[in-house]
């Protein structure tokens, strides 16, 4: 195949290389770049244009939900600068932070089995607190200090943080359903 | 005198005729076909006036007797082989349809999907479909006077995979190039926002006959981005009918109902459904098969009662698609209003309360649909004008994932992601020495895979015999802009790579397809070779012509041999193209189109460098 995938996500929307992205630029250059490969725009076109078309949709797709998310954007940078942030393998935490992560299960297992959603929604904001505060660690990390070994570390807590709120966000919703 | 072609302004500027296109709603109940006549957008009627076309066929010794009206007229007196609802059977088992309650059919278990057993034979939901799809292609070329170029057909949005797959295969069937599957909700918020050239957040609630959409869209300047999508594709109308039977099957005694009685009570309990949203309440003659003339009462109170659970079942997927789109029901801009179920006051005020808003309903919540999928027809055809310029994001409505160790699904791709979309994920042996994986695919949200859909099981052969967990196998999935998924795997740790690609199991093969075609379902022999003729003959003049446009336009991408090699093959299809022989035209276009596709690449690279560079300085928003 030879469609030139050698650009990065920032290139390809036309953003600089750096953590820090301006959300409404970022949504209007995926809009106006799907607005010329979509195939949507390809589907009167020859079978090659359209396989084409697919193919690049398919990668500004990609490049525009991993840009959009904060997470994703920093592991993705870091990787392009050959920094891998080991999530499977690197499994060391400090202990403060493997307790607070208990701690959390624990409320959240309590929460969910006793139908509570209030104190779901309250644990949630607490961890979402933690959560802005660590991404602008990340961002001054990442943008102010290059200092990549630390937003690997960040990418890594950030990580539990995520699937923690999502686990959440599921019993917040079987509760609501349950409640139906 | 001849009459002469006057182009419309901003339309096609194709040297050939502007090409017919159509929107198709292949409803649960009822079914439309719209297209552009005279140059506006509307629902095509047929000889009587009607444009909804009753998605029924009624089926005697010598095949389909009867579609639409006529068919429906039988219902009551042969309802075995009188078959409503197909729709509802699409790429569903015999288990899937015994939750539907009681229905009047000898239902047969096929391999992937249900069958039913006709006075015509056994009959699959996609043949079924695929009669009310031709009838509606007839109409629309009877009206427009030529052969379609294609079409769009809607679907439910929270249509799996196989279902999709079902609906692609009616219209193959049917004798209809499909442009592309265009989910309901996205249609009718086409046709919305094209209409009121809107921009904001958009929730479209979709209660049809037998399924249940709800879907949250983004309009910006043109861009139609679904956010959202969830449902139900077992809930709609139908099921207010059946509650209204069984009500009255409770209060009458009419337990035991034979088959005819089962269709006569439901055919009563719809026009009693019908009728209470004017009325508060109604009576309804029902003449049993022994004879028995019973008279069947509902007051709008009751009714309201007895569907409360039908109504809330609602909720739940409006909530459920609000929450993944990360929206509240306050920040909605607009609340449409889709599907002819939507017309019961009891749901709209279920829907006004759950948005705090009164939802919009000034398009015709039938014709929406279609109207919506013959404007993106239009579009895809390329009949579109410059003013008319708009973009689809949709999304996939449910995750797709693969079966792990111990009966789990690893999620691959998410549900409400958009489409297009590939995705790989890496997965390796358990065991050593192990040369082959068996690989399932499955769709849904659930942890276990008994609990998720069964899309595809294959197996990837010629793994290098190495350690436990050493093996590095890719597992690719592919979700095309219809929805579709492909799956394809290889291992790639020691250089060997074996691969393969796999779509869904229940989906018709095509030689499945041409046995049906060969049965006589569509054209004689003779027929069929001429117009695969025709229609091969047309597609090869297509193709040399986009492709002298773009040597034109881009033929600088090109080194001399590259486009000697190019134009070799453009000179064998057009040699192959004045022969009579179908196959050769059709094994040239293939080798044609092989060959143009690194063309094909780098024109799209210019094409986004040019779009990157021209958007970039400027901050144009698409329009």
């Amino acid at each position: 195949m030879n469609v030139d995938f050698s650009r990065n996500h920032f290139d390809l929307l036309g953003l600089p290389l750096s953590y820090a992205v301006e959300l409404p630029r970022l949504e209007q250059a995926y809009r106006a770049l799907q607005g010329s490969v979509h195939p949507d725009r390809f589907a009167a076109s020859p079978e090659a244009e359209r396989r084409v078309a697919m193919q690049w949709a398919a990668r500004a797709n990609e490049a525009y939900r991993t840009l959009r998310h904060p997470v994703d954007r920093a592991r993705y940078l870091l990787s392009l600068q050959g920094f891998d942030t080991g999530e499977e393998s690197n499994t060391a935490m400090p202990p403060e932070f493997l307790m607070q992560q208990m701690q959390w299960r624990e409320a959240l297992d309590t929460a969910r089995q006793a139908g509570e959603a209030a104190v779901l929604e309250a644990l949630r904001g607490e961890i979402d607190a933690q959560r802005r505060s660590m991404l602008a660690l990340l961002a001054t990390a990442l943008d102010g200090q290059r200092d990549y070994e630390a937003g690997c570390a960040l990418v890594r807590k950030l990580r539990f943080l995520d699937k923690i709120e999502a686990s959440i966000d599921d019993a917040l919703a079987d509760i609501e359903d349950a409640g139906q | 005198m001849a009459l002469l072609q006057i182009s419309e302004p901003g339309a096609s500027p194709d040297p050939h005729q502007r090409r017919l296109a159509v929107g198709i709603d292949l409803g649960t109940t009822n079914s439309l076909v719209a297209a552009t006549r005279s140059g506006i957008i509307e629902c095509l009627p047929d000889a009587e006036g009607h444009t909804l076309l009753p998605s029924v066929v009624h089926y005697g010794r010598h095949g389909a007797e009867a579609i639409g009206y006529p068919a429906l007229a039988r219902a009551a007196d042969d309802p075995a082989n009188t078959v409503i609802s197909a729709k509802r059977f699409m790429g569903r088992g015999v288990a899937d349809v015994a939750k539907y309650g009681a229905l009047p059919y000898r239902f047969v278990d096929a391999p992937g999907m249900v069958s039913i057993e006709t006075a015509a034979g056994v009959r699959s939901p996609v043949e079924v479909s695929a009669e009310i799809l031709r009838a509606l292609r007839l109409r629309a070329e009877e009206t427009l006077g030529g052969g379609l170029f294609g079409a769009v057909i809607t679907v439910p949005a929270y249509f799996d995979d196989a279902q999709r797959q079902a609906t692609k295969d009616a219209a193959r069937l049917a004798g209809i190039e499909v442009l592309r599957l265009l989910n309901e909700p996205t249609a009718a918020a086409i046709a919305y926002g094209l209409d009121n050239a809107s921009q904001g957040t958009f929730a479209i609630f979709d209660l049809g006959g037998g399924t249940f959409d709800v879907s949250v869209l983004r309009l910006t300047n043109g861009v139609f981005e679904v956010l959202a999508t969830s449902g139900d594709t077992a809930l709609g109308g139908d099921d207010f009918d059946q509650a209204i039977a069984a009500h009255w099957r409770a209060v009458h005694g009419l337990a035991d109902a034979s088959g005819a009685d089962t269709r006569r009570l439901l055919v009563a309990a719809r026009r009693a459904k019908e009728r209470l949203t004017d009325e508060a309440s109604v009576e309804e003659p029902v003449l049993l098969s022994m004879g028995q003339q019973v008279v069947l009462g509902l007051t709008r109170q009751e009714f309201e009662a007895i569907s409360a659970p039908l109504v809330q079942r609602t909720l739940g997927p409006a909530r459920r698609a609000l929450r993944d789109a990360g929206v509240l029901p306050a920040s909605v801009d607009g609340v449409v209003l889709v599907g002819g179920a939507t017309r019961m006051p009891h749901l709209q005020r279920a829907v006004a309360a759950f948005f705090g808003q009164e939802p919009l309903r000034d398009l015709d919540p039938e014709e929406v649909v279609a109207i919506g999928a013959a404007m993106q027809a239009n579009a895809l055809s390329g009949n579109r004008g410059g003013d008319a310029d708009w973009l689809l994001l949709d999304v996939t409505p449910l995750s797709l994932g693969i079966e792990t160790m111990g009966g789990l699904v690893e999620k691959v791709i998410p549900r409400n992601s958009t489409i297009p979309l590939a995705r790989a994920q890496e997965f390796t042996t358990f065991k050593d020495g192990q040369t082959a994986m068996a690989i399932h695919v499955v769709q849904g949200e659930r942890e276990l895979v008994s609990d998720c859909r069964s899309l595809a099981r294959f197996e990837l052969r010629g793994i290098p015999p190495m350690v436990a967990g050493a093996a590095r196998i890719q597992v690719t999935f592919q979700v095309d802009a219809d929805g579709l998924l492909s799956v394809s795997a290889r291992e790639s740790t020691t250089g060997v790579t074996a691969s393969i690609g796999v779509k869904p199991s229940y989906g018709l093969s095509d030689e499945q397809v041409a046995a049906m075609l060969r049965e006589g379902f569509d054209h004689a022999s003779g027929d069929r070779d001429a117009r695969a003729l025709a229609e091969q003959r047309v597609d090869a003049e297509h193709l040399l012509q986009a492709l002298r446009g773009a040597l034109q336009a881009d033929g600088n991408l090109l080194a001399p041999a590259e486009r000697e090699a190019l134009e070799a093959a453009m000179q064998s299809l057009d040699q192959a193209r004045v022969g009579k022989d179908h196959r050769a035209i059709k094994s040239a276009i293939a080798a044609l189109n092989t060959t143009s596709e690194p063309f094909a690449a780098r024109r799209m690279d210019r094409a986004v460098s040019r779009a990157l560079t021209g958007r970039r300085l400027d901050e144009v928003p698409l329009k």
